[in-house]
């Protein structure tokens, strides 16, 4: 008796068996996510961890999917009388089907969990060098302001290579700002500013969108995000600043 | 009606005859179908919106409208009447009403009178979101109603809503409290709650839910007329109050609702699975713990409708955990789900195609739903078609579904016909093929960026993956409709000219289908039921059967 209840808490304790590969994986992966990513941007840094995630669940819906099918043709009901069989579970066996599962899938939560966690603080912490841009939301309008006074509506233009953070705030209804490349989305508000940074690492121009319902155009509420050389974004600040209206300007135009 | 409903078994008294009796019914079996066309009826407005959106959407540029607030009221009608007037009153109406007092062998619900009111509640709900497409200032604030926006008078009319939600909420609460009371108190003699169907187990779990949460959401929505016609600030920042405040609230009720109509159709599964395999449930008890515990897991992930709000990333990481742990409940269900086919002895029925499909769906909706759990994921995919494709998989594909899989499961009890097994199991097949061609393709789609709530994507023409997704998903629509459209018509035909039902046609042991007659009488048994010691849903193998009081008039005379 002692020898059986004895062999019941080791059979059990292996259900704790696979805790150990996924807390391995947190106390590894964890203090690396405080360091330096080594020029890892964090859209690179997302699909990795979507690619991931993505074998991850379709390994277990491939092999659920297989094991239905399997009970499904080899259980089919041959003659007309049967009765199903299920075998009588010990109450040994009732828990042990409830610990030992849920360990598996709370393995594999923690699993995932701490890819996320790695991921979002690589995604939240913005780097020191970040050039500013103030952007505003309207209906149905993205306006960026950066850090030069320069103005734009619909249309960022960023230095490759240099990471950008965006501090929003809406002048009417909820919108999101979603830049399809930097695989990022912040909503914009009224009464809270909000913030998200990206790293431009590539020339060429990537889509904005807006992802939170807002009104009759919601749908044509898109921009651009447009990467150009150091030497362009030079000849671009010294072209759109020249044209800003100086303060004289702007004084002898309110007197009439 | 008289083909409809007209048996009379027993010689007790029958089923209502003129449009009156119809009307003022208190018998929960009446109920029941009012719900159900309801249900049906909703269903078909909120699928045309979604046939015309879908239209709309077959190619870049203007398809068949190119008026924005249209679109956008298709889109909240849509998504609005498909939740409450569709799915909850299928499973919480339809399902708790007519089978749940049937199933616990009880001769109707516990408030009968309160019952009624809910169904016409329901209804006045209903005709008022339909008044919703005639009104000149039509709401188009979807079915969230997010301010600012449902604050402005671009909205159309927000009290409309308000006042829809309020009604229809309170036609769950008086629901919730009548099924639980019945469940609590009209089971019959010998049945403990171990031996409960586990169908009324979710029905049960999904209204206590429903009485936690519905409360939350009548005040977040009352409060936004607050805000708009009497100017309080709830919402309002500029007066002190905050928009991220109505987002709490409404997820706060909004995501326990997802559960509300996930555990009912999981109980459905349930059914039609045991009985098909003729088979136990895996690990009944554990089942039923596993169901009770979406009560408190499902209370506290409200946040990852709100990765991208603004909220602190402490609460963020938090609830990204909190989420992950509704895999266990979860993942419990569908291993009892599959471990009831172990050893089982399958006959494919047809409502056990149906029921097959949803269990099929649900494998890809669940799994789908992981990643969109992961804060710093959802970031990438907030508001996109994956997450448009992933709750579709798991509420309109599995869920709808497995709601028709109840319907030919208990149609034989309704009408006292079978509807063609030919046309039951090819409208199941046609319905899953056209389903996953919508929303398989629209998955990848999200993946490039599609955003939801758009009515073009000419931002995107460059890109083929989106612009061949939408045309798949468009060409997949015909094959869901023609086989939606094919099942209401083999309903229509098996209630009219179908072949004639046994009591018992599907082999089952709960006792809706052992102790009643062909067409459930009024008091649902000839005398009240009890269940044998020993007796349980799911044994077919040496099930004692159940017995009846004596009638109360034969005794003396004997």
């Amino acid at each position: 008796m002692k020898f059986k209840s004895l062999m019941h808490k080791v059979i059990g304790s292996l259900a704790l068996l696979p805790l150990i590969p996924s807390l391995a994986h947190a106390f590894q992966a964890a203090p690396a996510a405080r360091a330096d990513y080594n020029g890892w941007t964090p859209h690179e840094h997302w699909d990795e961890v979507w690619h991931e995630t993505m074998v991850d669940i379709t390994v277990i819906g491939v092999l659920f999917t297989l094991i239905t099918f399997a009970f499904m043709i080899i259980y089919r009901r041959k003659g007309h009388g049967e009765r199903g069989k299920l075998p009588k579970l010990s109450p040994q066996a009732k828990l042990g089907w409830v610990v030992l599962p849920c360990m598996l899938f709370l393995g594999d939560d923690l699993f995932l969990y701490v890819k996320g966690f790695d991921l979002h603080n690589h995604m939240r912490n913005v780097p020191t060098d970040a050039a500013e841009v103030k952007l505003t939301g309207s209906m149905w309008n993205w306006n960026y302001v950066d850090a030069n006074g320069i103005d734009t509506d619909n249309e960022l233009v960023v230095p490759v290579g240099k990471p950008v953070v965006l501090r929003m705030q809406s002048d009417d209804v909820l919108h999101s700002h979603y830049m399809n490349r930097y695989r990022l989305t912040e909503d914009l508000m009224p009464g809270r500013v909000t913030w998200e940074w990206f790293m431009p690492d590539q020339l060429g121009e990537s889509v904005v969108t807006c992802r939170e319902y807002c009104g009759t155009m919601h749908s044509g509420m898109y921009g651009t995000i447009n990467v150009v050389t150091q030497e362009e974004y030079d000849a671009y600040v010294a072209e759109q600043t020249a044209s800003i209206p100086t303060e004289a300007t702007v004084a002898s135009a309110a007197k009439f | 009606m008289s083909g409809f409903m007209g048996h009379e078994p027993d010689g007790r008294p029958g089923q209502p005859k003129t449009v009156k009796e119809w009307v003022f019914t208190l018998d929960h079996k009446v109920i029941g179908v009012w719900y159900l066309i309801g249900a049906i009826a909703s269903f078909i407005v909120a699928g045309l919106a979604a046939s015309a959106m879908r239209l709309e959407l077959g190619s870049v540029g203007p398809d068949i409208t190119d008026n924005g607030d249209i679109y956008n009221l298709w889109l909240t009608m849509h998504g609005a009447v498909m939740i409450l007037g569709f799915q909850i009153p299928a499973l919480l109406g339809f399902v708790a009403n007519w089978a749940v007092p049937i199933m616990v062998g009880g001769k109707d619900m516990a408030f009968p009178r309160v019952n009624a009111m809910s169904v016409w509640l329901l209804w006045s709900g209903i005709i008022m979101a339909l008044m919703n497409l005639v009104i000149p200032d039509s709401y188009n604030g979807m079915w969230t109603g997010y301010p600012p926006y449902s604050l402005t008078d671009a909205v159309g009319n927000t009290a409309l809503y308000s006042f829809i939600v309020i009604i229809l909420g309170m036609s769950s609460v008086f629901g919730a409290v009548n099924l639980a009371c019945t469940v609590a108190f009209m089971r019959c003699k010998g049945m403990g709650w171990f031996q409960m169907p586990l169908t009324v187990w979710c029905v049960f779990t999904a209204n206590v839910i429903q009485l936690i949460f519905v409360p939350v959401l009548a005040a977040s929505v009352l409060l936004l007329s607050l805000d708009k016609y009497l100017g309080f600030g709830f919402y309002n920042p500029e007066v002190g109050g905050d928009v991220l405040l109505y987002q709490n609230l409404f997820w706060f009720y909004s995501h326990p609702a997802v559960y509300v109509i996930l555990l009912p159709f999981m109980g459905i599964m349930f059914e039609i699975f045991a009985v098909s395999a003729r088979n136990d449930v895996f690990n009944y008890k554990a089942t039923v713990w596993s169901v009770i515990a979406f009560i408190p897991v499902s209370s506290d992930v409200w946040v990852h409708h709100a990765y991208v709000a603004g909220l602190p990333d402490w609460l963020r990481l938090l609830q990204t955990f909190t989420t992950l742990l509704i895999s266990l409940p979860f993942g419990l269900l569908m291993l009892s789900l599959t471990g009831t086919l172990f050893r089982g002895t399958i006959r494919y029925t047809g409502p056990m195609y149906w029921a097959i499909g949803a269990f099929m769906m649900l494998i890809i909706g669940a799994l789908t739903g992981i990643p969109n759990a992961l804060s710093a994921i959802d970031y990438g995919i907030s508001d996109s078609y994956v997450i448009m494709s992933h709750f579709h998989y798991v509420m309109a594909v599995s869920g709808g579904m497995a709601i028709f899989a109840g319907v030919f499961f208990w149609f034989p009890k309704l009408t006292g016909r079978l509807c063609s097994a030919a046309m039951t199991k090819l409208t199941a097949v046609g319905f899953f093929i056209g389903m996953n061609i919508v929303m398989g393709p629209l998955y990848f789609a999200g993946i490039e960026g599609m955003p939801r709530r758009y009515m073009d994507y000419a931002m995107f023409e460059n890109n083929a993956t989106i612009v061949d997704a939408q045309h798949w998903s468009t060409i997949g629509l015909y094959i869901t409709f023609v086989s939606a459209l094919l099942m209401i018509v083999t309903w229509l035909h098996g209630a009219i000219a179908g072949e004639k039902s046994s009591a018992n046609p599907w082999g089952a042991e709960s006792l809706e289908f052992t102790a009643t007659a062909v067409i459930p009488g009024q008091g649902n048994f000839p005398t009240p039921v009890i269940v044998p010691e020993g007796w349980h849903p799911y044994n077919f193998i040496d099930n004692p059967k159940p017995q009846f009081e004596p009638h109360p008039g034969t005794s003396g005379h004997h």
